[in-house]
């Protein structure tokens, strides 16, 4: 007690608050542990668990009803020497390096019409929306009936202007394609995202340009798609990692119980392939490693994406 | 993903942009009364467009009204005009019990991850404690990893459970939140005023009562994108049926709607029009959601968006 009335007032009271600000944090931790609670449960078992599991049966050879046999790298090894595997991540390096840019350049054209339509942009965007809500197995459908190759919707339209369209549906040469040009139809999220970027360009840089005597073209590839490269880069990121799991259209149209009959190598994709390694045929571990695979393809894409970015993509507010 | 993580200024600074865009829609309007020729130009490519956005759901209806025979014909109108398939589909497949199993699952699975993923955004946005940026790093960088990697562990977990079969997989994950969802709280979170939550605090209301009385009703927008996307996600989710159910009583619609395309399609009865009919079932519950709740889609896409 004596101690303490020698120490200066002002030290007493900062030592205090700092004790109260001491007490302060432990009280917030502890209640923000429990707010986080379920996910942190949820992450060490539905996904750290998960990961480094199948880190582990990608080593071994493993169908559930016996227990993990150990093989080492094995199962990596028949992987590159695997056909099927090959053809998989070639089918789904078609997709996506068509179906991306395709896809960009789509939206970008549909948000930058958006953009020019004033009050009426509501309506259209609606319209470009809607099919984003489609159930991805219905687009599967669809594709089967719009692209049937004798009697499509697509084939009378392109017949009407005189070509002769192929079996988009049964033609081995033609099947990504089909699958290319469905998958076009449900662009609309990355339009929204891109016009949400077009209406945040300042409208004094477009002024200028107008004094400048600047027209349509040269306003989009010098003010427009720079302001928003943003948004453009962020858009092909999603769509690329979204591209290279691409499951549920094709494997609606081409694969399942009943459709034997058809060749549908052409429509393989890598999650495909994946998906019936694992639940079709129990190739657990193969199947591990086959999933590593393609994470490990898609961070690697992302990272050089991100690094490209770097010298293209402008920031608001960025320092150079 | 990873270009996602920015400092709380950023993203509190992405929140005031959106405001001067909804400025901007206004100014931008008085533009647009003049017609001009380019304008004109533009509304009929937009015309054009739209047709071709929405044909494909005019074919799928105008199909499901016609006979079997003419499923295929292209007609816009139906040339015999039948309401056969609709009753038809129900007798063929069981249908209200993949709607009503589907509608179950996604009403737990938006409801579960709605709770979950605010709670957990909560904490990572109101309370500070250290470490706090660096775990919510992790919870980003989950959003990178693809689905593939934990699904077979996953798998092997409700296996384990005994649970494979039944539809707790297909909803029950989310009582873990989702990290999509925790994010999109958080930046709504960050926004709020937090001399509110001090007052409140002042007033003697503990932590509990500051989430569930303040700050949970300032959150509503964000509330309904969530509980949306994931109605919608759940919806439309093919790939976790396919893992978990066998018994098709246990079916949800997207499941069903690929074992008709199966069974009718390809397996030799080659009856289209109950495929198609199927389909128009399928899809017409979203674009429903959708016209609900348009504007908090739009938006919410918007949003995710701007952190880029």
């Amino acid at each position: 007690m004596a101690a303490t009335t020698q120490t200066p007032p002002d030290a007493l009271g900062t030592s205090r608050a700092r004790q109260a600000q001491r007490r302060n944090t432990r009280r917030d931790t502890r209640a923000a542990l429990l707010f986080i609670s379920p996910w942190l449960v949820g992450f060490l078992v539905l996904t750290l668990w998960p990961v480094l599991y199948s880190g582990y049966l990608s080593l071994t050879d493993y169908d559930v009803f016996n227990a993990p046999n150990f093989v080492g790298l094995e199962n990596y090894r028949t992987l590159f020497s695997d056909e099927t595997a090959r053809l998989a991540i070639g089918n789904t390096f078609y997709f996506a390096i068509i179906q991306v840019p395709l896809q960009v350049l789509v939206s970008l054209a549909l948000a930058l019409l958006l953009n020019q339509a004033g009050r009426s942009s509501g309506f259209f965007r609606t319209a470009f929306f809607l099919p984003r809500m489609t159930p991805p197995v219905a687009i599967g459908v669809l594709l089967l009936l719009l692209f049937n190759g004798q009697s499509g919707l697509i084939n009378r339209v392109l017949g009407l202007v005189g070509i002769d369209g192929p079996a988009w549906t049964t033609d081995p040469n033609w099947i990504k394609p089909g699958l290319i040009l469905m998958s076009l139809w449900s662009v609309g999220s990355s339009v929204i995202i891109l016009l949400a970027a077009l209406r945040n360009v300042p409208a004094e840089l477009y002024d200028s340009a107008k004094v400048d005597g600047a027209n349509f073209w040269q306003k989009t590839t010098l003010i427009t798609v720079p302001m928003i490269s943003g948004a453009l880069f962020f858009v092909f990121i999603i769509n690329s990692i979204d591209a290279l799991q691409s499951f549920t259209e094709a494997y609606t149209a081409y694969f399942g119980s009943g459709n034997t009959t058809y060749s549908n190598d052409a429509a393989l994709f890598y999650s495909i392939y994946l998906f019936r390694e694992a639940f079709e045929f129990l190739n657990m571990g193969y199947a591990s490693a086959l999933a590593w695979v393609l994470f490990v393809i898609i961070l690697v894409i992302t990272l050089v994406q991100l690094r490209v970015s770097k010298r293209f993509v402008y920031y608001e507010g960025e320092q150079r | 993903m990873t270009a996602s993580i920015e400092s709380e200024a950023q993203q509190r600074d992405n929140v005031g942009r959106a405001a001067v865009v909804a400025n901007a829609g206004g100014v931008r309007r008085d533009r647009s009364k003049r017609i001009t020729p380019g304008r004109v130009l533009v509304l009929l490519a937009l015309s054009a467009c739209t047709v071709v956005f929405i044909y494909p759901f005019v074919w799928l209806v105008s199909a499901s009204f016609k006979t079997r025979a003419e499923v295929f014909d292209n007609r816009l109108i139906p040339k015999t005009f039948t309401l056969d398939n609709y009753v038809q589909v129900w007798q063929e497949a069981p249908m209200l019990l993949w709607l009503g199993n589907t509608l179950l699952v996604t009403v737990l699975a938006a409801l579960t991850v709605t709770i979950s993923s605010s709670l957990v955004a909560w904490g990572f946005s109101y309370f500070r404690w250290p470490g706090r940026n660096a775990v919510f790093g992790l919870v980003l960088a989950t959003m990178m990893l693809p689905g593939a990697v934990t699904m077979i562990p996953t798998f092997l977990i409700w296996n384990a459970l005994g649970l494979t079969g039944t539809l707790y997989p297909l909803w029950a994950g989310n009582l873990f939140g989702s990290a999509f969802y925790i994010f999109l709280l958080r930046q709504f979170f960050l926004g709020l005023p937090r001399e509110l939550f001090e007052a409140a605090r002042i007033d003697g209301a503990n932590n509990w009562r500051i989430f569930a009385q303040i700050a949970l009703p300032l959150t509503k927008p964000a509330i309904v994108v969530t509980l949306l996307f994931e109605f919608q996600a759940a919806w439309t989710d093919l790939m976790r049926p396919l893992i978990y159910l066998r018994d098709p009583e246990t079916f949800t619609i997207p499941r069903g709607l690929k074992t008709l395309v199966d069974q009718f399609g390809f397996g030799g009865e080659f009856r289209w029009e109950i495929i198609v009919t199927a389909g128009v079932l399928t899809t017409l519950p979203m674009v429903i959601l959708f016209f609900l709740g348009q504007k908090h889609f739009v938006e919410g896409i918007a949003t995710t968006g701007s952190k880029g």
